[in-house]
């Protein structure tokens, strides 16, 4: 028998046809929505006279334009196409009958927190929603991408994806990180050295002991960020971490199935032999805490860096980094901690898990942030506001001086009343440095959640080792 | 979905690389429930100031380009978030095909659900369109999707490549989702031997 990757057997297990030029059908295990891919996909079914197929595999949510301040539990949406678009998903999930987490549950959060969070999300699965960012279930060794709203539809439609099968391709990171050093810290010094097109066309699977020793709130952070790297999955196997986190979640399977599921999941590895198409591997303690300077995710460098000069770099990038420079308003030459930082980001589906707002706790313990510093905190889900408040990690984050927020995307991409004014300068746990992603004219420094808390309280990008 | 046969028309310029979908289409127009309108607001902080007047010096703003239908972009153009309303706004705004040396995956499916015809080409042939590109209202190419050619404004061919199946599609401007309906029965009988054996899913 021909050995196989992880990927591999996933996709085999969920292929109903394929055609002589490799276009196959797919099967969907799981589908997320969300309110801003979904609202022309829902249009086309009721269009067409069709269903959705499955209602009872299909998770909707709404968390890119609700408001974080408090004042949401009014109900108040004063934007109002952001009020129609929320109200069309509750619209449509109820005329459609798929489980639904409205804004006032305590389970709402970012779509990719949740699903795990509630076990919708297990290991061997195929996940798919309107958004990039998907490929944060692959942590539990589940084949997890965006799709757009097209596809969102065909999955409502049919259940199925229209696919060709990517290449396969391995990340491995060996040994230990150094102290200081996080998932985060990983993800993004992959993308450094393979660059934002460096996993198109592949999916990758993330290996190594590194990886193995992050916890699975870590192991989602690496994953989130593959389609950073072009990538549109990433993918981790699953081992006892996995089931353990799994396990007891409302949508797990209970005893006498879950026994039949961890028969079969534990099948989903790579074989001895496989194949990989590229291969890239780091060593753990060659990974610093890393911070980006530029508008790509791919401009990442150690915080111990200078800005680079377009000199530095050849073809297109060169004209790019000249383009970057101006609009982040740095200099080449200069010192990565010298950049002053007036804004703090804490949260996303990068870094709004408990493990996050517990590091950043850590760190900023019985201190203040600098005076004059915006630092915003916005857990992932209401049930993680609830456990970092039930910790009192919520508290110290307070006491700091940072605004504790309700769950959603909020400055991750700003479709809601958090963004950065032209020329604000932010830390943040993002995914994108793109000009204009955190409102039009903002600049962004994405970081781990350990390192915005270090410019919190300097007020400049800081190498969190130091403190 | 409108049928794709064979376009000419002008090509603009656009070598910046990791052109993003958040540069394509703001998040601040993501709001709309429509896939219709968005071409107004395509590259609308590289289009536009602030207080809406036009920046000169943008490509699809000079008098020359201002009707493009294709695009000659630099690497790895539509990286970045899965927003289909960057095709819609592409499409909205007159653009039926691009030419890259590469796509993000995502963007590339998008561009086919929506009568929009991505071509990638080696760097070689991607420089010189965009010297073509170049000569303003003299810019005019020829895609041919049936005979998978680009003619440049001085006669010069270019060859591509297209997935059968998307050219298929495109030719007859096909719903992805009728075709698939058409396997049902393959459908039904997957779900029924996939729910027996993983009935935890």
């Amino acid at each position: 028998m021909t050995a196989k990757t992880l990927y591999d057997k996933i996709w085999d297990a969920h292929l109903i046809s394929e055609d002589e030029d490799g276009t196959s059908l797919l099967y969907i295990d799981r589908h997320l929505v969300h309110e801003v891919t979904s609202p022309q996909a829902f249009e086309g079914l009721r269009a067409a006279g069709r269903k959705v197929h499955a209602p009872e595999k299909t998770i909707a949510v709404p968390d890119h334009n609700v408001p974080t301040t408090l004042d949401r539990v009014d109900g108040v949406v004063k934007n109002e196409e952001s009020r129609i678009q929320l109200e069309a998903l509750d619209k449509n999930a109820r005329d459609f009958g798929v489980h639904y987490y409205p804004v006032d549950d305590v389970r709402q959060g970012v779509v990719h927190i949740i699903g795990p969070e509630q076990g919708w999300t297990l290991p061997g699965m195929t996940i798919v929603c309107g958004d990039s960012h998907t490929a944060t279930h692959g942590a539990f060794g589940s084949l997890a991408h965006g799709i757009g709203t097209s596809e969102v539809e065909h999955v409502l439609a049919t259940q199925t994806l229209i696919q060709t099968k990517s290449k396969n391709m391995k990340v491995e990171i060996t040994g230990k990180l150094p102290a200081g050093v996080t998932a985060k810290d990983i993800t993004m010094t992959v993308i450094g050295l393979t660059g934002t097109a460096g996993g198109t066309g592949y999916v990758i699977e993330y290996c190594g002991e590194a990886i193995r020793d992050l916890s699975m709130e870590g192991r989602m952070t690496v994953c989130n960020m593959a389609i950073e790297g072009g990538a549109r999955s990433g993918l981790i196997a699953p081992d006892e971490k996995t089931f353990e986190y799994v396990n007891g979640r409302p949508h797990a399977p209970k005893a006498g199935m879950w026994e039949l599921a961890m028969e079969s999941w534990k099948s989903l590895f790579t074989d001895e032999g496989a194949h990989f198409d590229k291969v890239l591997t780091i060593k753990g303690e060659d990974i610093a805490p890393a911070v980006t300077w530029g508008t790509s995710p791919e401009d990442v460098l150690p915080i111990t860096g200078i800005v680079p000069s377009p000199e530095d770099f050849e073809g297109g990038k060169v004209d790019a980094v000249k383009r970057s420079l101006e609009y982040m308003g740095l200099t080449a030459g200069m010192k990565l901690t010298d950049i002053q930082i007036d804004t703090v980001f804490v949260g996303s589906c990068t870094n709004g898990r408990i493990e996050d707002f517990r590091a950043v706790a850590d760190i900023v313990k019985g201190k203040k942030i600098k005076e004059g510093m915006r630092a915003i905190v916005v857990p992932g889900s209401g049930l993680v506001r609830a456990q970092a408040e039930e910790e009192g990690v919520a508290q110290i984050l307070i006491d700091a001086g940072f605004e504790w927020r309700l769950a959603g995307c909020s400055m991750c991409l700003a479709m809601n009343p958090d963004k950065l004014d032209a020329g604000e300068r932010c830390a943040a746990t993002t995914n994108r440095n793109f000009e204009g992603r955190q409102g039009r004219g903002g600049r962004t420094h994405l970081v781990s959640p350990a390192m915005a808390a270090a410019a919190a309280l300097t007020g400049h990008l800081t190498d969190v080792r130091d403190l | 979905m409108e049928k794709f046969s064979k376009v000419t028309g002008v090509a603009a310029p656009m070598p910046l690389i990791n052109i993003d979908t958040d540069m394509i289409i703001p998040k601040l127009f993501l709001k709309t429930i429509k896939r219709s309108g968005l071409g107004k607001n395509l590259f609308d902080e590289m289009r536009y100031n602030e207080d809406g007047s036009e920046i000169p010096d943008f490509v699809l703003n000079q008098t020359a380009y201002r009707n493009s239908t294709i695009i000659v972009a630099g690497d790895n153009f539509g990286c970045g978030s899965s927003r289909e309303h960057a095709p819609w706004a592409l499409l909205d705004f007159g653009v039926r095909v691009v030419i890259s040396t590469s796509f993000a995956d995502i963007f590339f499916n998008n561009c086919f659900k929506n009568g929009i015809l991505p071509i990638a080409l080696p760097q070689e042939d991607v420089d010189k369109l965009m010297d073509d590109a170049g000569r303003g209202s003299n810019a005019v190419l020829t895609i041919d999707l049936e005979k998978q050619v680009i003619t440049g404004p001085d006669g010069g061919a270019v060859t591509f490549t297209v997935d059968a199946f998307k050219k298929h599609c495109l030719l007859n401007g096909l719903d992805d989702i009728g075709l698939t309906m058409q396997k049902a029965d393959a459908i039904d009988a997957f779900e029924k031997q996939y729910g027996a054996t993983t009935p935890w899913v």
